[in-house]
Parts: structure tokens; C-alpha cells; sequence
């Protein structure tokens, strides 16, 4: 790669994730609207992120939450942490069906975006797009603000 | 014949909700249960009574039992745990917080279950994130099944297409300063319900 075309990728990377802040916090996307995205800061890429959301539904049918996926991760499911007697578990949700009118809340202690395989650290400030796949409504682009390794809830 | 199917019938249904009842017997109280947050009636033994050795984050040979004379918060967890245990150190955190100066004098320990990632490097790296009274702990993998069993916790290694993830109790301890058990702080229980909880061992 010449440093031409290197600076120029260097430059795309940087506007990709670094939008900056002033973006919407929230995306309709025909009956759907996904609400306050945000992601936990990573330590490095070793170890998986979490990233939520909360998507409502406002058409007259059930859509399904079909699939994830990320530039940042190489494997990006939907989890779902269930606790049975003190005991916590994490395992792959399978398919969100969101009914009319209903609201899923993707939130710490019950069912989170899966980040795996991080192909870069998630930094606290920085953003990334995170794509939604929906059976009825199609993909949808998010953009997903990195909050602290401590966040537990979107800043306002 | 009617009358005879119906008793195999009334048998059959009999046997199937013994089994179901045995089933549920097993999982729940018998020797196939799950239920490791107070497994041990009336919760864990003295500290003073733990006779692990374990390493802090800091590098340094350590047991639970020199936790005695302070209170003490207890957590077993893993770094690679996304959601969880993030989760549980920012609440700690928040506690800590709430708690301000009368929280001074207490341990936080956070001990792991993934001894084979979690070094005392990485637990070093993991901890800086959250309130500096959080210590880790990371010890060989006999030493934390040592640690885990004497406190009642559960943990186990589930692999996954992308490694491995670890089921584990999610329960904070809680200690008094002789180090007695006193009481648990559940998942993501309620601010307002777990500072009141350790403000009674302080
Ligand atoms: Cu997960």
C-alpha cells in the first residue's frame, strides 16, 4: 500500500468511527425505531463487547430481530443472560420477535448485541456502525456510541 | 379393555410426574443441584477458617482469611464476561460511591473463575476501570475451585463457537469485620436495597 492510499484509509477509518457526537440518538426505519444504541468500551480485542439498545415497533405486525453484524466484530450475535438461583448464564437468543406496539429493551442483565472477535479495541467516545437485519423491515445502520467500561446505561 | 387402558393411562401420568418431581428434586435440592448461592446452609464459613492462597492483582500471595478485621464484599466473576460482571462492578462501584467515607475500611474482592485467562495482569488491567478499593484475584485453578466450593459459589466452563464463556454466581457476599457471612446482594439488585445491606456489616 503506497502512503498515498494509506493516509486516505487512515482518513475514511477515522471519519468512520469517529463521527463525532450531534448524531441522532434515535433511527426510524419504516414501522421500527431503535432507541439510545450504546456500547461498553473494550480492553483491547481479546475479550467480547456488549452493545444495546432499545427497538420499538410502532407498525400492526410482529417483526423479527433475525441477525447482528459489525466492521468491528467478526462474530456479532443477539445473547440473552438468564440468572436461575444466583446462577448467570449468557447463550444466543435466536431470533427477537418484536409484536405491534411492543417495545425490546436490549440492556445489561438481560439481553445484549454479542461482540466477538473484535477486529479493533471499542474506545471510549469513538463510534461504529452496527447493522440490524429484521425479517420483515430489512437491514438497518446504526451508530453506536462507545461509553465507559463502567457505563451500565446510555448517557443522556 | 377401556377400564384397563385407562389405569396404564392413570399409571403412566403417576410415573411421569414422579419423574418429573425426582427430576425437579435432583436440579434443584438433591446431588444434582445448581443452586450454589447458599449450597452451604446458612452460607459460607468464617473467613478466618479459608485456607486458599490466591494472587492479587498486584502480584501477591494472599488468603481470604487476611481479609479478617475489615467488612468485606465478595464477587466471583471473569474479565472476557461482557455483560455480568461489568455490570456487578460498576454497581459495586456506584455502591462504594453512595457509601463515600463509611465505606473506607472494607475489602472488595473480585475473585475469578477463569484463572486460565484471568492473570493478575489481566485482572490488573480489569480492575483500574472501576473503584480503586476493588482488588482482584486470580490463583492457580485448584486454588479457585478451593476458593469457589468454600464459599458456596458455582462456576463452570461452557464452550462456545468463539472459545469458551463461564457460568458462574453472580452473588455478592457480604462479611462482617470478624468475618462472619452476614448476607448476599443479588444480580443487579437495587441500589436502595444493597447499600442499606452493607451498611449493616461497616
Ligand atoms: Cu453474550
Amino acid at each position: 500500500m503506497n502512503t498515498a492510499s494509506k493516509a486516505l484509509s487512515i482518513a475514511l477509518l477515522a471519519g468512520f468511527f469517529f463521527a463525532g457526537p450531534g448524531k441522532a440518538e434515535s433511527t426510524q426505519f419504516g414501522d421500527l425505531k431503535v432507541e439510545t444504541p450504546w456500547a461498553r468500551a473494550s480492553i483491547g480485542t481479546a475479550r467480547p463487547a456488549a452493545a444495546y439498545m432499545t427497538i420499538r415497533n410502532g407498525g400492526s405486525a410482529t417483526d423479527q430481530l433475525v441477525g447482528v453484524e459489525s466492521p468491528v466484530s467478526g462474530m456479532a450475535e443477539i445473547h440473552k443472560v438468564k440468572t436461575k438461583d444466583g446462577v448467570v448464564s449468557m447463550s444466543p437468543a435466536g431470533p427477537l420477535p418484536i409484536g405491534p406496539g411492543e417495545t425490546v429493551a436490549l440492556a445489561p442483565g438481560g439481553l445484549h448485541v454479542m461482540l466477538m472477535k473484535l477486529r479493533q479495541p471499542l474506545e471510549k467516545g469513538a463510534r461504529f456502525p452496527l447493522t440490524l437485519t429484521f425479517e420483515r423491515a430489512g437491514k438497518v445502520t446504526v451508530d453506536v456510541p462507545i461509553h465507559g467500561v463502567g457505563a451500565i446505561a446510555p448517557e443522556k | 379393555m377401556i377400564r384397563r387402558r385407562f389405569l396404564l393411562g392413570v399409571a403412566g401420568l403417576a410415573g411421569l410426574l414422579a419423574a418429573t418431581l425426582f427430576a425437579g428434586w435432583w436440579q434443584v435440592d438433591g446431588p444434582g443441584a445448581r443452586t450454589p448461592r447458599l449450597s452451604i446452609a446458612g452460607g459460607p464459613p468464617p473467613l478466618a477458617q479459608a485456607e486458599m492462597t490466591l494472587t492479587d492483582h498486584e502480584g501477591r500471595r494472599t488468603s481470604p482469611a487476611s481479609w479478617v478485621g475489615r467488612p468485606t464484599l465478595l464477587f466471583f466473576g471473569f474479565t472476557y464476561c461482557p455483560d455480568v460482571c461489568p455490570t456487578t462492578l460498576s454497581d459495586i462501584t456506584g455502591w462504594l460511591e453512595a457509601l463515600g467515607g463509611e465505606a473506607r475500611d472494607i475489602n472488595v474482592a473480585f475473585v475469578t473463575v477463569d484463572p486460565e485467562r484471568d492473570t493478575a495482569e489481566a485482572m490488573a488491567d480489569y480492575v483500574d476501570m472501576f473503584h480503586p478499593a476493588i482488588v482482584g484475584y486470580t490463583g492457580a485453578p485448584d486454588e479457585i475451585r478451593k476458593t469457589a466450593d468454600f464459599f458456596g459459589a458455582f462456576y463452570k466452563k461452557v464452550e462456545t463457537e468463539s472459545g469458551y464463556m463461564m457460568n458462574h454466581t453472580a452473588t455478592v457476599f457480604l462479611f462482617d469485620a470478624a468475618g462472619n457471612f452476614r448476607s448476599t446482594i443479588d444480580y443487579h439488585e437495587a441500589r436502595e436495597i444493597a447499600v442499606p445491606k452493607i451498611r449493616k456489616v461497616l
